[in-house]
């Protein structure tokens, strides 16, 4: 299952010039600066703006192709603006019930009431739109478009509108939109640390084209792009808790490579976690340390070394499979002799759990 | 304290001033949302058309439509060659006349009103599944709600208020196209100031409440009026 996009936008000051195939599973996210054409590119799949000459294909199916254009009530998504954009005239349940009554019987996968149930909406149904929160508008906007049971879900910066307490009270439930339905969503976003956090796949725009889609994982490490030389660069590990250790009130949390320690004891072995290190909390040594207070330290070997400016190198390394990012000096580098193969100690600082 | 004939003129009045609203709306609402939503370069030129009725003076539009529709009309000679008989000095010449004439009372509101509801309602219930006449229907009707409760009101008062045009096309028929006004104008010439008084305090009174529920309803109240 693919989704082909290929699109040519020319509007004087604004181009858009993508081709694109991404599997249709998982989180995808268009990441990239506001006006890079993200969301243009999502309305296009949506088939809200109809550009000519452009191709779309989901899966088998091809929704734009020459003269061939499947009108956007007649494409099976569901779609999530960035401003909730219900409807002022309906209640919560008239809003989720309106897609959900306009779909045949046996295309129905997602009911309404579980929709309801995911959102979290239950004791809401009755508020007309205007007698809700930011964060509950979007809870019902999310629900409204599942409720369609969609085989492709857009997301346009959803919580872009959204103030932080109420994005921290909504993150939740989107997360487990993504572990209970299997709908292949793609997301768009600006935030680094809303990608990190659901993305399984990134696609990184920039001026209206694509500079590099790919795993999450490679996409924030890569040297080569410009996740990794942010200031708050980051790699992001897919790990499950192994057991927790009451004695010290700590989580043994195992990923392709190695293990982590984190002050978490609430969490239950056997759950998927994401992990999320950022480059200036590893430093590395050449031999392991003991007699340290650092908890977690890895051995790994230097993949790649790039200099962000006079005084400080990025360093990507590999444990087992998995990728993390170093932030140090460039004497460091100098005085530890790093070089691509080198195997080091990376001594991590501080790892944060998300979700 | 009004005579039959009187009461006879406030019934044909009333009549068709519900009769055109009822025209004004089937016809104003697809009009008005293709004015709303429509990209076309010279839909200026359909604006002016649609707001001519608000500058002409009563008498010129009901000029034409007396030419137009008389038995020598295009359209009045039409009909005779049908079978039909002309539409001057008939109630349906009058209604027709009315339609004309009130059509930027009811487009207007009803265009302000689309373009307040926006795109974005529409789009969302594009991906919810709702075809294009789905969407006019269940979404932006019910959202331009106040819009076409002004539009009403509008529609049918200004009808109410009609004279030249009705003066030019439908003469002065009793039972036919005899309206309030008229019989104001022929109580007034006749110097029957009583029975001129009784029907134009009727007309003042029904015009101001229509206004006043109209005022009182819907506080966004906006038109662009002559």
């Amino acid at each position: 299952m693919t989704i082909r996009a290929r699109f040519i936008v020319d509007r004087g000051d604004f181009r858009l010039d993508v081709d694109l195939e991404i599997p249709a599973r998982g989180v995808t996210s268009l990441f990239g600066p506001s006006g890079c054409g993200k969301t243009t590119l999502l309305r296009a799949i949506a088939g809200l703006d109809r550009h000519p000459g452009g191709i779309l294909r989901f899966d088998d199916d091809s929704w734009q192709d020459g003269a061939h254009f499947v009108p956007p009530h007649r494409r099976p998504v569901g779609y999530v603006f960035q401003e909730a954009s219900l409807f002022d005239h309906l209640d919560v349940r008239g809003n989720i019930d309106f897609g959900a009554r306009r779909i045949p019987a046996d295309e129905r996968r997602v009911l309404p009431e579980h929709a309801i149930e995911l959102l979290g909406l239950g004791p809401l149904l009755k508020r007309k739109p205007e007698a809700l929160s930011g964060g509950e508008r979007q809870r019902v906007a999310i629900a409204r478009a599942l409720a369609v049971s969609p085989r492709l879900l857009l997301m346009d910066e959803p919580l872009a509108a959204v103030d932080q307490t109420r994005k921290q009270e909504i993150l939740p439930y989107i997360e487990s939109l993504h572990r209970e339905l299997d709908i292949p969503v793609i997301h768009v976003s600006h935030l680094p640390d809303e990608v990190a956090r659901f993305a399984d796949r990134l696609v990184l725009m920039r001026d209206g084209r694509v500079l590099a889609a790919g795993d999450v994982h490679d996409m924030l490490t890569r040297l080569d792009l410009p996740l990794a030389h942010e200031s708050r660069a980051a790699a992001v590990i897919d790990a499950v808790i192994a057991e927790t250790d009451p004695k010290y009130q700590l989580a043994r949390v195992a990923f392709d490579g190695g293990e982590f320690l984190l002050s978490r004891p609430d969490l239950v072995p056997g759950t998927p976690v994401r992990l999320r290190v950022e480059a200036r909390d590893v430093s590395l040594t050449l031999k392991r340390q003991t007699g340290t207070s650092i908890l977690n330290i890895l051995e790994a070997r230097v993949a790649e070394i790039d200099a962000e400016d006079d005084a400080r190198v990025i360093v990507r390394l590999r444990v087992g499979r998995t990728a993390l990012l170093a932030g140090i000096t460039r004497k460091s580098a100098d005085d530890l002799g790093l070089a691509p193969g080198r195997v080091v100690y990376a001594q991590v600082k501080s790892v944060a759990l998300l979700g | 304290m009004f005579t039959d004939a009187d009461l006879t003129a406030l019934w044909i009045t009333l009549k068709l001033a519900a009769l055109s609203t009822l025209i004004l709306l089937l016809l104003g609402a697809p009009l008005a949302w293709w004015l709303a939503r429509s990209r076309w370069r010279f839909r200026f030129v359909v604006e002016a058309i649609v707001a001519l009725p608000l500058v002409l003076p009563p008498t010129v539009l009901g000029f034409y439509l007396l030419l137009l529709l008389g038995p020598r009309g295009p359209v009045g000679a039409t009909l005779d060659a049908l079978g039909g008989r002309p539409l001057a000095f008939t109630f349906t010449g009058l209604v027709i006349g009315s339609v004309i004439y009130s059509l930027p009372f009811v487009v207007q509101p009803l265009q302000n009103a689309f373009n307040a509801v926006g795109r974005r309602p529409l789009e969302a219930a594009a991906t919810l599944r709702a075809s294009p006449l789905d969407r006019f229907f269940t979404v932006a009707v019910p959202l331009a709600r106040p819009g076409f409760l002004t539009a009403c009101v509008l529609g049918f008062a200004h009808t109410l208020g009609e004279f030249g045009v009705v003066l030019m096309i439908g003469g002065n028929i009793p039972g036919e196209t005899r309206v309030a006004s008229i019989a104001i104008y022929d109580h007034v010439e006749s110097l029957d100031y009583v029975q001129a008084h009784g029907m134009a305090a009727a007309l003042l009174v029904l015009s101001f409440l229509l206004l006043l529920s109209v005022y009182g309803l819907n506080r966004r109240f906006r038109v662009i009026g002559p």
